[in-house]
């Protein structure tokens, strides 16, 4: 097996970088390595697309399996957990298809809303909105909130603002131009904050 | 500056990539006006909660469980 190049530019390879090497080199337990730094991310970026657990559970398998199968074609001129991400992406969309019995799915779809784009709910939060709820309370408003994202948003949020991909490696992963990233990311963003409101909202009379 | 132009800014803002010029552009406007204050603010606070809550768990057991099974595949070369 061939060896991986360090990203030009970079003095520094990315410890991945080594991991892939050896794996390459017949060590499987270097996978188990990478198995355990990314399958917590892989999980919820399943779930965050399928909205469904054994989706989820099963994507994180064929996703890490596929990876590990086509590591030749891994050319490290992006990073492992970028490339991992985009086999991930793409395992969710076919996992959704075969549930919607064939029916297309794609990250375009449902994104032509303007909802959200202009913010109409301009009342301000209380200061720590999430401490007026327990946490099984708050994990499904959140949760609930961002279901409602229609999936071209929901990619691009997750991708960017919760997994902490780069615009540029949100682009690459999902194949969209840069433009259409920011575009994307600034609705979802505007709309999970309208949403959000109607729970986070100061109350009324309230002293803060 | 608009409200409109300091929306279109908003991202840029938040992800901390404006230059020094619009920065103070921007900055100006949010001194006097509220609702563009209370938009940065709540889309902020939007970001950090999602950031900050693990709304989809992966628990022990479930992931020792597929982790198993992907290391088993993967040493029998999947």
């Amino acid at each position: 097996m061939s060896t991986i190049q360090p990203i030009a530019g970079e003095l520094e390879p990315h410890p991945d970088v080594a991991l892939v090497d050896r794996v390459r080199g017949g060590d499987v337990s270097a996978y188990d390595t990478l198995v355990r730094k990314y399958d917590r991310q892989i999980f919820r970026i399943a779930q965050h697309i399928t909205q469904n657990r054994e989706d989820a559970e099963d994507v994180m398998q064929d996703a890490f399996l596929k990876a590990y199968q086509k590591l030749d074609q891994f050319q490290g001129n992006s990073k492992f957990y970028t490339w991992l991400v985009r086999i991930a992406v793409n395992e969710s969309l076919m996992r959704l298809r075969k549930r919607r019995t064939g029916k297309m799915v794609s990250i375009d779809e449902d994104i032509e809303t303007e909802e959200g784009s202009v913010p109409r709910d301009l009342a301000d939060w209380a200061p720590d909105p999430e401490q007026n709820y327990n946490q099984a309370e708050l994990a499904e408003i959140l949760r609930k909130t961002i279901q409602g994202l229609p999936q071209g948003f929901r990619i691009v949020f997750v991708l960017r603002d919760v997994e902490g991909l780069s615009t540029e490696e949100t682009a690459e992963t999902l194949g969209l131009s840069i433009p259409a990233v920011k575009s994307r990311l600034l609705r979802a963003r505007l709309q999970l904050r309208e949403r959000l409101s109607r729970y986070f909202r100061r109350k009324k009379g309230s002293e803060k | 500056m608009t409200c409109t132009e300091f929306l279109a800014l908003l991202d840029d803002v938040i992800d901390d990539s404006l230059t020094p010029e619009v920065r103070a552009e921007f900055e100006q406007h949010l001194g006097r006006c509220g609702h563009c204050e209370v938009i940065l603010n709540t889309t902020r606070k939007t970001i950090e909660i999602y950031r900050s809550h693990e709304i989809y768990d992966l628990p022990t057991g479930l992931r020792d469980r597929l982790h198993s099974a992907i290391m088993a595949r993967c040493k029998k070369g999947c």
